[in-house]
């Protein structure tokens, strides 16, 4: 472990920043749920989950492959979001916001529960899709096509969002929302609906990210569980409130993750929380965030 | 949080002066406790009170201080494997694994509420979370713990030289002892002053301050107050079962606690017992079918958060119209 | 028929000096059998082995010899704590006489423990370490169908024979991976291979980019997958996706079932060699049980594991009726008095530590050519006789071998 040729370390890099690619489309979820809502979505994990499966049900029951499992699946669970919000999380507006933390963790605890029940935990088999399988012999590693998709599609999901809400009019009047829902409602604009509709697209990047797992990672029940609490600490780490914090910050964390695995493996799965310790010691509002 | 709001603020009262009602649930817990060994599985029972002893500890930080905490798992977890490791590896006497566990469960939950105090609500409750999710790692990798395995064939001892632990009977009331004066202290924290004070921090934080109170420092307190009793059960249990394992400090756990008090019924005295009795004898009974105990766990948060938010004895509270 | 049994009974009360119980306790034969029915290890293991049970007492007869035997069944769901606690209450409450089955050594190894305090029978079939046998061993337990040292003898010594002398290890991070990794890596310096790095991962891991990106970067000949069910197939499928294999390296499943095969598919697992100690189609009587336990089992075909179960239950009521109790420690030692015989292992032995002794074979996963169907998934290259098969009885430091 001690002389890391610069090849194998390259491609350390590399895997980082595709494990990062994860990492910032799930916590750029939640950070637009949080950050524009202000509800925590333990759920989170859970729809990621559920995203997956949708891919492999689709391929099972209809034979759609991955492409449409792409679409379809963002939709389908973006609907169960929504379908959630309006029943459960409206009526806790008005309460303290942990309870909305206690619902979704319910919720989460219940889909993943009842998916064990049916799937047991080692996990279902979804196949690459054939235009993606194959690689790249990069002469420092050999890079699977499939794993470099990942990066350049995360990339332009996560930009996009991020432009669609810090640069749009739809994006500016979402903003407004949180800060002065009465006022912006006073202007005729729905804002139920908006908070809504926000919901369900937040989740649906959860499910997206799902499906993108689906070829490379085992399709299993848990797969979202213990995901959840790291991306957790990646919101935390780039401000609560803030969208390019928690992409940035996915993807330096995947790297820094990825390095770690190399120089000590063991502590590969302490290294995110270490970091959170020591940003809330200086910046206990995140690196990009705003205090509250 | 709202239910809470809704009690009486608690006076300070000592045992001697504990109102009528109280008193009688008190006893009736007593009495129950005390018999109950004859007609129910004692391990079953035991595992029940390190539970309620978890619960109420927990109760303390959210319902009288009004913080979540969704890591206190790793407090039960680490006194818990302190404490099998000075009981296996140092030989220790029981009374003095016990006392080791809960202290460093105290030092930990300082070190975290040192850290996480420093925010509030939401924020509180993730950042409690992923530093005791460090914690799990740590236990996962470390050689101490033993990983997967856990620490095991914990010997119990003998307590204080003289009373052999190995008799189920003689442990479970020494753990009837010990469940109890944590459950006092609690009570006696609740209704002191400190506990006025922290209950004038949660109504409004910036009001108690411009009174002079500081406001992080009582916080911190009650925090580290919590985890270090959330530490004796931890310790007292890795005894009871002779095993200390990574379930104890998995994030799974600190959701369990959190469910009991809800349960039960937040910021009331006898709702962690309630709920912790409830959620450890679901376990037991759904533990044949496996994963549909995650299923019911989820399914009694949601209906608890939507409809029955002040919990059981929140409930049976309200009925009487006297705080229980 | 029941006042010849009255008469037996009252002749071995009055004959039986012994004040334990010379008789059945409760007048039941409780089996528990306690594995992982919703995780890793659910499908070589799981209700499979509820199912082999079953088929060992309905074959063994007992109804027809009068005996009463019932099966409990639970999830220990990996973790020791459940696990133990099932245990003590199985033996506390339910009246339990025997714990057969669990898979994870962390969770056998707290079992183990319990079944030798309160005096009861253990027959593990699913549990791999060889500490079993070993630093742990004892009068209550009897170890079945494999261990790490006869995985680790296998394969390691076949693959070292063959060219692979340049080994680098992923191991699962937990009692059963260090065991295979240790035993595995005795055997290859022994052999003459050199074991040039390792690295551990934590049990249940999605994503092993990294981890193989270390194996690959050793240019070891050989990569060593020190674990089992769910992250072998993980490491196997992504092994593929980084075109390990094809790069020149070869993996070795250190601890594969054919139930992980069947999940990968022939295409990205053929080649692989493994040791096993049951194939369903090695003769005409494993594949006539196979048929009858593939009908009782949502058309999976029987695992080493479910095989171990059958063979110790059977063997365990064998030992029973010939001694007309069902106290544990005498039952153990009654077994490991009777040579062993049944239709899947054949003919066999127990030994004084406790581990049962049979022949082991190394196998080679088929190409999807040369497959005839589902399930036909192995070609056999070697037999290891059973003398050679597991740790020889002076190596293992149990306390119950006299030296």
């Amino acid at each position: 472990m001690t002389a890391i040729p610069i090849q194998a370390l390259m491609g350390q890099l590399l895997i980082g920043l595709i494990n990062g690619a994860f990492y910032a489309m799930l916590s750029l979820g939640l950070a637009v749920i949080f950050g524009l809502l202000n509800i925590i979505n333990f759920t989170h994990g859970a729809q990621y989950m559920l995203g997956a499966f949708v891919a492999y049900f689709a391929l099972q029951w209809a034979g759609l492959g991955y492409w449409w499992a792409l679409l379809l699946a963002p939709v389908l669970v973006g609907l169960f979001g929504i379908v959630l919000e309006r029943t459960m999380l409206k009526p806790l507006y008005q309460l303290d916001h942990l309870y909305g933390l206690l619902l979704t963790f319910g919720v989460a605890l219940i889909v993943q529960g009842l998916f064990r029940n049916a799937f047991g935990s080692s996990g279902l088999p979804y196949a690459m899709p054939a235009a993606l399988t194959g690689g790249y012999n990069l002469g420092f590693m050999f890079l699977p096509t499939y794993r470099a998709w990942v990066i350049v599609f995360s990339l332009v999901v996560c930009l996009s969002t991020w432009y669609v809400i810090e640069r749009t009019r739809l994006g500016s009047y979402l903003r407004a929302a949180t800060e002065n829902p009465g006022l912006v409602q006073a202007f005729g604009i729905n804002v139920p609906r908006m908070i809504t509709l926000t919901y369900g697209f937040g989740v649906a990047l959860a499910a997206l990210a799902g499906v993108l797992a689906a070829p490379i990672y085992q399709v299993n029940p848990l797969m979202g569980a213990d995901l959840i609490i790291v991306v957790f600490a990646v919101v935390v780490i780039g401000g609560m409130g803030s969208i390019i914090g928690s992409i940035v910050t996915g993807f330096a964390l995947g790297v820094v993750e990825g390095l770690t695995k190399v120089f000590y493996p063991e502590a590969s799965n302490t290294v995110i929380f270490v970091i959170m310790a020591l940003v809330l010691l200086v910046r206990p509002a995140g690196l990009f965030g705003q205090e509250r | 949080m709202a239910s809470t709001r809704d009690l009486a603020v608690p006076l300070p009262t000592t045992v001697a002066t504990m109102p009528t009602h109280q008193m009688v649930a008190f006893a009736v817990m007593v009495v129950a406790a005390a018999a109950a060994p004859f007609f129910v599985y004692p391990v079953f029972l035991m595992k029940a009170l390190c539970f309620a002893l978890f619960a109420c500890a927990f109760n303390l930080l959210i319902g009288y201080a009004g913080l979540l905490s969704f890591g206190h798992a790793a407090y039960l977890g680490v006194a818990g494997y302190a404490s099998a490791h000075a009981a296996k590896v140092w030989g220790a006497p029981p009374e003095v694994s016990i006392v080791f566990g809960t202290a460093l469960a105290g030092v930990v939950g300082l070190l975290i509420g040192l850290l996480a105090i420093r925010r509030q609500g939401i924020y509180f409750a993730m950042i409690t979370l992923a530093l005791a999710q460090m914690v799990f790692f740590y236990c996962l990798q470390s050689r101490f713990t033993g990983g997967e395995d856990g620490i095991q064939a914990v010997p119990r001892g003998m307590l204080f030289g003289v009373f052999d632990l190995r008799q189920t009977t003689t442990m479970y009331y020494v753990v009837l002892a010990i469940f109890l004066l944590g459950f006092l202290l609690i009570y006696r924290t609740i209704h002191s002053p400190f506990g006025q004070v922290l209950k004038a921090i949660r109504e409004n934080e910036p009001r108690a301050i411009s009174l002079g109170y500081k406001a992080d420092q009582y916080k911190l307190i009650a925090f580290v107050l919590s985890a270090t009793l959330s530490g004796l059960a931890g310790a007292t249990k890795a005894l009871v079962f002779q095993l200390a394992s990574l379930t104890d400090v998995h994030w799974s756990m600190s959701g369990e606690v959190v469910l009991m008090t809800l349960l039960g019924g937040l910021g009331t005295v006898f709702g962690p017992v309630v709920g912790a009795l409830v959620v450890t004898g679901l376990e037991n009974y759904l533990a044949q079918l496996g994963a549909w105990v995650g299923v019911v766990q989820g399914a009694i948060f949601v209906v608890c958060v939507l409809t029955f938010r002040r919990g059981i004895i929140g409930e049976l509270g309200r009925l009487l119209r006297r705080p229980l | 028929m029941s006042l010849l049994r009255v008469l037996v009974v009252a002749a071995i009360v009055a004959v039986s000096a012994l004040p334990a119980h010379a008789q059945i306790s409760d007048n039941v034969i409780k089996i528990g059998v306690l594995n992982d029915q919703s995780s890793l290890y659910a499908d070589l293991a799981g209700q499979g082995s509820v199912v082999a049970a079953r088929m060992a007492v309905e074959d063994f007869g007992a109804d027809k010899k009068g005996m009463k035997v019932e099966i409990v069944s639970a999830d220990h769901q990996n973790k020791p704590d459940v696990g133990s606690s099932i245990t003590r209450q199985w033996i506390d409450v339910d009246k339990v006489d025997v714990i057969v089955d669990v898979p994870n050594s962390g969770v056998a190894l707290a079992v183990n423990q319990i079944v030798r305090d309160k005096g009861k029978a253990f027959l593990v079939s699913g549990a791999a370490t060889a500490d079993l046998t070993g630093k742990a061993c004892s009068p209550n337990t009897i170890h079945w169908t494999y261990d790490t040292w006869a995985l680790a003898n296998g394969t390691g010594n076949a693959i070292v024979k063959t060219g692979g002398d340049t080994w680098f290890f992923l191991t699962a991070d937990y009692a059963f991976g260090h065991a295979l990794e240790r035993d595995t890596e005795a055997v290859v310096t022994k052999a003459g291979g050199k074991v040039i790095g390792k690295v551990r991962h934590p049990l249940n891991t999605q994503d092993f980019s990294s981890f193989l990106l270390q194996a690959q970067a050793s240019k070891a000949k050989i990569i060593g997958l020190a674990n089992a069910g769910g992250d072998t197939t993980n490491a196997i499928k992504q092994a593929a996706e980084f075109g390990i294999v094809r790069g020149g390296q070869n993996l070795a499943g250190l601890l594969v079932f054919i139930t992980d095969v069947h999940a990968l598919g022939l295409d990205k697992a053929q080649g692989l060699i493994l040791t096993e100690t049951f194939y369903w189609d090695s003769n005409d009587r494993t594949r006539a049980f196979a048929k009858r336990f593939a009908e009782r089992n949502r058309q999976i075909y029987p695992t080493m594991v479910h095989a171990g179960v059958y063979s110790s239950v059977l063997h365990y009521l064998k030992a029973v009726e010939a001694l007309k109790s069902d106290d544990g420690t005498r039952v153990i030692a009654k077994m490991k008095e009777m040579p062993t015989d049944d239709p899947l292992f054949g003919k066999g032995s127990i030994r004084v530590d406790g581990r049962k002794i049979h022949p082991a074979y190394l196998f080679e996963v088929k190409k999807p050519s040369e497959s005839k169907g589902t399930w036909d998934y192995y070609k056999l290259r070697s037999t290891i006789p059973a003398d050679q098969a597991f740790r020889p009885l002076d190596q293992g430091d149990c306390p119950l071998v006299k030296k």
